[in-house]
């Protein structure tokens, strides 16, 4: 069968699914099990009203559980079994993974990252926000630094293996290091410590696009008003933008830290396309990457691991979000 | 303490003038109102010498300094915005004591200057709480405080009422005006609404395209508007204006029937003019038989009559006292000559003497 025939109907069976279910599920309720007649008619009304909300909300349940709470334990109980699957072999696996040094350098870097990328994108996508705010070719600029947004984090990754190559004719670096200074070419994602700085950097440069755009947005919602008290009462352009404005966005800067911090613990493919883990540049999803497929009980426990972190992390960003709703 | 003088201050955007030139000398301790229709430049020119607007020329002094290119902070002014613009995220304390703290005042000077300023505004029970859990007035009024800590030459209001209902509307005006009189500093108010022009006022300035149309103190423009625009935005209800021809000692209005005697316009003879007389200013005959009566709002002590003549005029009448009319009825109206304004009706200028 034709695929977009194929997709057509799948869509068609999705949707009208969905629109018959809603359908006969109220009809149902309304005529069958709580119908507003008889001598218990204002009950049987306020029943069927208890009763319509967890119609309404019983497929993104069921879809829920399905595929996040289900896949959730799945993994646990899979971590607590060997390589094969066959044998239980309760938490060996998380036991040999604290033990193993690679596991902390993977660790440590992580919490690197999750510091660094949101701190710094956050900060440099306020004030590219306000720096840009004014400027008539402010719109341009924003642009220009919005579009890496538009790249997958692998595509990222080739362009910035280009400005690290190793050699002076393709790499900005190393061209910089051999013409302007005279020193010898140098692979960059070797150097110890800091090409973790050097792929978080291309996170960044993805990033910022992000928080300079929500950023900006609150900004702008910010009353002109209290702006101009202030100038009237003496702030200086400094105090105005730290002490009017920043205070007046620190819900959206939450928002759009803690969003980052969240995406930064699920990036894998920056590391896994640009030195695969190599010359202790490890992080956990990459680590876990690693396992997969080859040991499965190994890698689920890695997840866990990872689920644990984004956690709290998650549930301080959907409270900011909800007060943010208010 | 300072006057404000402006100097044929101009503000243009690009090429659009919207202040055309405007000289007033405001004295020190003097509450001066900018009054007039919305677009008529009030707000612009109270944001020129705020300093929140660049003056494109011309020149504006505050006390003896040209302040005209100072920074707004240097010009020894404080603001009341109509959205009171506290800063949200600090308390009324904070918030008071913003301008000093950036002034790097000690904090004794800070904390004693904003307790006074809480004193004259009964603000002592609110201090720690932030603006969000303030009501509309009270808001106001931290926002006046705020202006008061700074302790300014010249305090600028811009609409600072409008967003109040009514009832809170004509208690903070009671306020200001008590303020006014405590503080004793020059004050700049900017508002349409001319209630609050004649009843705060020293000098009330009514501006129109960025002109000033008129200014002096409130009860001489009310007696002695210089044009009809100043006559019909000065009063409330609004003067009635209608036309009229002026002949031998007389100015004849067709939409109320008579010949109203009047010296005034000799030099008119034959010629359009606009008679105005305010709704206080006239009276109804209950013989006359020129206007019915479209409506009646009573207002208790007195009531307002909106009366139309057979050509489609309207006029409104003030009445007082017991026998009022009632809607349908046919009248006429008693006119005192004396109290009839008569205007150009191609320049809308007055005719005087």
């Amino acid at each position: 069968m034709n695929p977009i025939f194929q997709g057509l109907i799948t869509i068609a069976i999705g949707v009208g699914g969905i629109f018959l279910y809603f359908i006969a599920s109220n009809a149902f309720l309304d005529k069958v099990l709580f119908p507003a007649k008889g001598p218990n008619t204002s009950r049987n009304i306020n029943r069927a009203n208890t009763i319509r909300p967890w119609l309404f909300m019983a497929p993104t349940i069921i879809a829920l559980s399905l595929y996040l709470v289900y896949p959730v334990i799945g993994s646990f109980y899979r971590s607590l079994f060997n390589r094969s699957g066959a044998d239980f072999i309760g938490f060996t696996n998380y036991t040999t993974m604290f033990a193993s040094s690679e596991f902390r350098t993977a660790f440590f870097n992580n919490v690197l990252w999750a510091l660094v990328v949101p701190s710094v994108s956050t900060f440099l996508g306020l004030l590219i926000a306000q720096l840009t705010d004014k400027l008539r070719w402010g719109n341009i600029a924003k642009s220009l630094i919005f579009m890496p947004m538009a790249i997958s984090f692998v595509g990222a990754s080739l362009i910035w293996k280009f400005v690290y190559a190793i050699d002076p004719e393709l790499g900005v670096i190393n061209a910089l290091r051999v013409n302007l200074f005279g020193a010898a070419p140098l692979d960059v994602l070797q150097v110890a410590f800091w090409n973790n700085i050097f792929l978080m950097v291309i996170l960044i440069w993805v990033q910022t696009g992000f928080a300079m755009v929500i950023l900006s947005a609150a900004l702008r919602g910010i009353p002109e008003e209290t702006i101009e008290a202030a100038i009237i009462d003496g702030a200086n352009p400094f105090q105005v933008f730290f002490k009017i404005q920043v205070p007046q966005v620190t819900n959206t800067i939450i928002v759009v830290f803690t969003t980052t911090t969240i995406l930064v613990l699920k990036v894998f493919d920056i590391v896994y396309a640009m030195t695969g883990g190599n010359f202790n540049t490890q992080i956990l999803p990459s680590y876990m990457m690693q396992f997969m497929f080859r040991d499965d009980g190994r890698a689920t426990a890695v997840a866990i691991v990872i689920m644990l972190i984004v956690t709290p992390v998650m549930v301080q960003n959907i409270r900011q979000a909800r007060a943010e709703m208010r | 303490m300072a006057g404000v003088t402006l100097n044929d201050v101009i503000k243009k955007y690009g090429e659009t003038q919207v202040i055309h030139g405007i000289d007033l000398e405001i004295e020190d301790g003097e509450f001066c109102v900018f009054v007039g229709p919305s677009g008529c430049g009030k707000s612009t020119l109270l944001r020129m010498v705020a300093g929140l607007e660049e003056t494109t020329e011309g020149r504006i002094d505050i006390g003896d300094r040209d302040v005209t290119r100072l920074d707004p902070s240097d010009r020894g002014v404080a603001m009341v915005f109509q959205t009171y613009a506290l800063y949200p995220h600090m308390t009324v304390k904070e918030n008071m004591g913003f301008g000093l703290r950036m002034n790097k005042h000690p904090k004794a000077e800070i904390n004693e200057k904003v307790a006074e300023a809480s004193r004259i505004l009964k603000l002592d029970d609110y201090l720690d709480r932030k603006p969000s859990a303030l009501s509309g007035g009270q808001r106001q009024r931290v926002s006046i405080g705020r202006a008061i800590v700074r302790g300014p030459d010249v305090f600028l209001f811009d609409e600072p009422l409008s967003n109040l209902d009514a009832e809170l509307r004509v208690e903070m005006r009671v306020e200001i005006a008590r303020l006014h009189k405590e503080i004793g500093a020059t004050m700049i108010y900017v508002t349409h609404d001319q209630v609050e022009a004649m009843t705060l006022a020293d000098k009330i300035v009514v501006l129109r395209l960025g002109k000033i149309e008129q200014f002096g103190a409130p009860m001489d423009l009310y007696r002695d508007p210089d044009n009809k625009f100043v006559a019909g935005f000065i009063g409330s209800p609004a003067m009635n204006f209608m036309s009229g021809t002026v002949r031998d000692g007389v100015v004849s209005i067709p939409a109320i029937k008579q010949d109203v005697p009047s010296t005034l316009a000799t030099a008119y003879t034959g010629k359009p003019v606009i008679a105005g007389l305010r709704p206080e200013h006239l009276s109804i005959d209950l013989q006359g038989d020129a206007l019915t009566v479209d409506m009646v709002e009573s207002l208790g002590g007195v009531s307002y009559a909106y009366l139309t003549s057979a050509e489609g005029d309207r006029i409104v009448v003030e009445e007082r006292g017991d026998k009022r009319v009632s809607m349908g009825d046919t009248v006429g109206l008693t006119i005192d000559p004396s109290r009839m304004f008569l205007f150009d009706a191609k320049t809308e200028a007055r005719i005087r003497d």
